[in-house]
């Protein structure tokens, strides 16, 4: 049998009142590339916190080239070859691509940084795996994707054999993804190992090796890529049967609920980010827009709501004009929002989820009295969405910040839903959630469409738009430039038009992706 | 289901055990500290901490003095730990604690002649007013343009106390050579608690001690079940949500920093009416500042403020006697307070003793 490189041997980690990890065992053997596949919360990043000694386990062994190790800190993983790169980047932004990857280790003399050998340790290594990248480029002048590459070069100038990407694709577009996945095999082609965390099917299917299935702390399943589909992972990783593409009835337009009419918005740096945006969304009707993010759905999403000043144009709720509404009365006259980054907009983390599901109704009756809660109302509100919505909680008093991102996301929908609005807005209503979220907010969201109700989606996600819009716009550089009925247009229609393509050029232009790292 | 339910109780009965532990822990600790200290300038600890202690709490009129020290205290601290609570440091409510002071003595004198009652809660609702509006300005310059309350409020400090010092010596002065504003009439002063009730012992201890207390549960109770104290924490937590779901962020930011004041110049009012019955330079030995530690050692929960409180004044109240029965110098008491905000403030130390202190019991069992 092949000498496996990494082997995890029944790690188990606890965390208060969760077993994050429940007797794991994985191998990594050399030049292969496993996929770690698993809802939000299944554990998978725990493990490899393990791994790269962030976390400590409090049972198993971990075993590096045959021998047992015992890895306390990311100093020893990486001495030991074990390199990772975080979801969240931890690069120093005004500082140059060089100096990031040799911070720490700069090879100097009395002090002082010898430039010239840094500079071709850097160079050497990103041409030995195919990495290009400017040495001098600052960080926060590059697109993610090759902000992630210069993450890579730094695990690599440390000596990584053993490379752990957590959840690599969540930040990139598909033109990076593909670069991406690219990178991974000359990386295995130089003999090193990939661990691939991830809750995407398609992915696992075209760069893993093998896949490793983890589902509530758990390993359960493990398979090769070649010997499976996308439906039998997502059965292995949700434990039941998925529904991919949605049913829905045809279009039956009612009255226009929205109108945004030549809105004009800019952002903080006084830039024009929304551009003379004129569309509607009447009852029953998903409107999507679509766009590479940064192009202005953002702002546009913002001004509708009353968050950010339109410099001018129109916003109508079934003919009353809200242009100038603050967000209280946007949202009293029937709007609601379930925003693109919950964290930040979408829930206060540190309230309960009594208090999160009263956010912007708590001044209300029956929730309020004279400005007095109604405790009893709440509390029963709140259980009882809990229940419809199947948030998965142990109880109603838990800190928002303790659930898993489907339920957090589910909280939100509870509370903006629960509303009854005329229209809503969901901006990213699936980013970063697994299948089954995914399928759960589409399938609420599909509710709504019957129920009336006009909905504005802004998404990323192409097989989103796609699945669940009855047209879509799509947006570049703060213009609506073309607009689609649904099924009228295949994926690469729409990516021709999202990254800068217009009707009278005829080739889609490649390098266009920098507007990513804007506004974020 | 019953042994579900048992573990969420048990949860929150060890986040509660935490929240009162560390504060808690960071006491004995720092006492044990200062037994060091003490023991090393070559006097006896156990003897200097029954004397603090006897000094403190050893009678009735003793306590009653604790009680004294600690009743600003408890405004002061519930003032910074509301302001804490909406995500603002109000560093000032020394300079609302002197301004809700001068408006009480001057209240007192003008209104001389109503009724007790009537007169009393005039100038309790006027002192919180005056306070409120000393934090006011500051608060209205964070929520326009976003100047920082800990400098504002802070500079309003200086303004506030010197236009005292000021008033006390000039236009406010009393006949005499004392810089300080006339004596208040009776009816202007607040009654001591032997006064009221026959059961307590007779001491300086007055019914803003009373009034402290009923206002911390007042403000426990505004955090958690009204609208208003919902978007002061939904501010201080996460201010972007908090837009988001309608809630003016600058509307409340001003709210609870007037709250704050408004607390904090009632600590004036009452040390005003209750002990000096008149103002002058020195009535506030620092009450507003000694306010945030009592704040931070009761982690911002009104409720802990009563005890944190009390724990100052007893401090305070015993030093005394420490210094004549054990020949330990008063000043020390400063050092205990010092390491007792250390320690609080590095939270994280105390968790890792008791981290540590934990997994010693578990592996031994």
């Amino acid at each position: 049998m092949q000498q496996s490189l990494v082997e995890l041997r029944e790690i188990t980690k606890v965390f208060p009142g969760v077993l994050a990890n429940d007797r794991v065992s994985l191998t990594l053997g050399a030049g292969e590339i496993v996929a770690l596949l698993g809802e939000n919360g299944a554990g998978k990043t725990t493990l490899m916190n393990v791994l790269y000694g962030l976390l400590s386990a409090e049972s198993g062994e971990i075993l590096v080239d045959g021998e047992h190790v015992d890895i306390k800190s990311p100093q020893q993983a990486i001495d030991l070859g074990i390199g990772m790169v975080h979801q969240h980047f931890m690069l120093v932004e005004p500082l140059t691509v060089m100096e990031n990857i040799v911070m720490g280790i700069e090879p100097s003399k009395f002090g002082v940084i010898n430039y010239p050998a840094a500079r071709r340790a850097v160079l050497e290594i990103s041409q030995k795996y195919g990495l290009e990248v400017d040495p001098d480029a600052k960080i926060h002048d590059l697109p993610v994707g090759l902000q992630q590459r210069v993450e890579i070069l730094k695990a690599l100038y440390r000596g990584a054999r053993t490379l752990i990407l957590d959840e690599p694709t969540a930040v990139l577009t598909p033109q990076e993804v593909r670069e991406l996945f690219a990178v991974v095999r000359s990386l295995v082609n130089e003999g090193l190992s990939v661990v691939f965390i991830t809750h995407k099917l398609d992915e696992v299917l075209s760069i893993a090796d093998r896949v490793v299935v983890m589902r509530d702390g758990a390993v359960v399943g493990e398979t090769r890529s070649a010997d499976t589909d996308t439906a039998g992972l997502a059965r292995m990783m949700v434990g039941r049967d998925v529904v991919f593409r949605v049913e829905k009835d045809p279009v039956s337009c009612g009255d226009t609920v929205l109108e945004v009419d030549e809105l004009r918005v800019r952002d903080e740096r006084k830039l024009t980010a929304v551009d003379g945006v004129s569309f509607t969304v009447c009852e029953g009707e998903v409107v999507a827009i679509a766009g590479v993010s940064g192009n202005g759905q953002t702002e546009l999403v913002e001004s509708i709501m009353g968050l950010r000043r339109p410099e001018s144009g129109h916003v109508r709720l079934r003919g009353k004009d809200i242009t100038h509404a603050r967000a209280r009365q946007t949202i009293a006259a029937g709007v609601s929002h379930v925003p693109e980054d919950r964290h930040r907009r979408g829930m206060v983390l540190e309230f309960d989820l009594t208090e999160n599901m009263i956010l912007g109704d708590h001044r209300r009756r029956p929730f309020a009295k004279w400005g007095v809660f109604d405790q009893k109302v709440i509390n029963e509100t709140t259980a009882k969405r809990i229940e419809d919505y199947d948030v998965r909680t142990p109880s109603a008093r838990v800190l928002g910040s303790t659930l898993s991102g489907g339920n957090q996301q589910k909280v939100v929908l509870a509370r903006e839903l629960g509303r009854d609005p005329e229209l809503l807005i969901a901006a990213q209503p699936t980013r970063g959630l697994d299948v089954g979220a995914i399928e759960f907010v589409h399938s609420r969201i599909l509710d709504e469409r019957r129920e009336g109700k006009g909905i504005l989606l802004v998404s990323l996600e192409l097989e989103e738009v796609q699945s669940l819009a009855d047209r879509i716009l799509v947006m570049y550089k703060g213009r609506i430039v073309k607009e689609f009925a649904a099924g009228e247009a295949s994926d690469e229609d729409i990516g021709f038009y999202m990254t800068g393509g217009s009707d009278s050029s005829a080739t889609v232009d490649e390098t266009e992706s920098k507007g990513v790292t804007r506004g974020r | 289901m019953a042994g579900k339910e048992a573990k969420r109780m048990g949860d929150r009965l060890a986040v509660a055990a935490e929240n009162v532990g560390i504060p808690f822990i960071s006491v004995l600790i720092a006492i044990a500290i200062a037994s060091v200290i003490i023991w090393i300038a070559g006097f006896d600890p156990v003897a200097a901490f029954s004397a603090l202690w006897k000094g403190a709490f050893g009678s009735g009129r003793q306590i009653g003095e604790t009680m004294l020290r600690a009743t600003p205290l408890m405004f002061t601290g519930l003032a910074v730990a509301y302001g804490f609570r909406a995500g603002l440091f109000n560093i000032g409510a020394e300079g609302q604690l002197f301004m809700g002071g001068l408006a009480a003595a001057y209240l007192g004198i003008v209104l001389a002649g109503l009724p007790a009652p009537l007169n009393i809660a005039i100038m309790l609702v006027a002192g919180a007013a005056v306070g409120a509006a000393w934090a006011f300005i500051p608060a209205l310059l964070k929520a326009k343009v976003g100047a920082h309350e800990v400098i504002t409020t802070m500079m309003f400090t200086y303004i506030g106390r010197y236009l005292v010092s000021w008033l006390v010596t000039g236009p406010l002065k009393a006949e005499g050579q004392i810089p300080q504003t006339e004596k208040l009439p009776l009816e202007s002063t607040l009654p001591r608690l032997h006064e009221v009730f026959a059961f307590f012992p007779d001491s300086r201890a007055h019914m803003g001690f009373i009034i402290a207390i009923v206002l911390a549960v007042v403000v426990w109770w505004i955090l958690k079940y009204t609208t208003l104290g919902f978007e002061a924490r939904a501010v201080g937590f996460n201010p972007w949500a908090s837009e988001n779901s309608g809630i003016s962020v600058s509307a409340t930011t001003v709210k609870a920093l007037c709250i704050s004041g408004a607390l904090a110049g009632l600590a004036g009012v009452t040390e005003v009416m209750g002990v000096h019955g008149r103002l002058f330079d020195q009535f506030s030995s620092g009450f507003g500042f000694t306010g945030i530690a009592v704040a931070l050692l009761a982690k911002n929960n009104p409720i802990g403020v009563i005890f944190a409180a009390i724990l100052f004044g007893a401090l305070s109240s015993g030093s005394g006697t420490m210094q004549l029965e054990a020949d330990v110098p008063s000043k020390l008491i400063f050092i205990i307070q010092a390491l007792i905000i250390f320690l609080v403030a590095a939270e994280q130390l105390a968790k890792w003793i008791v981290g540590r202190t934990r997994k010693g019991v578990t592996e031994s069992a």
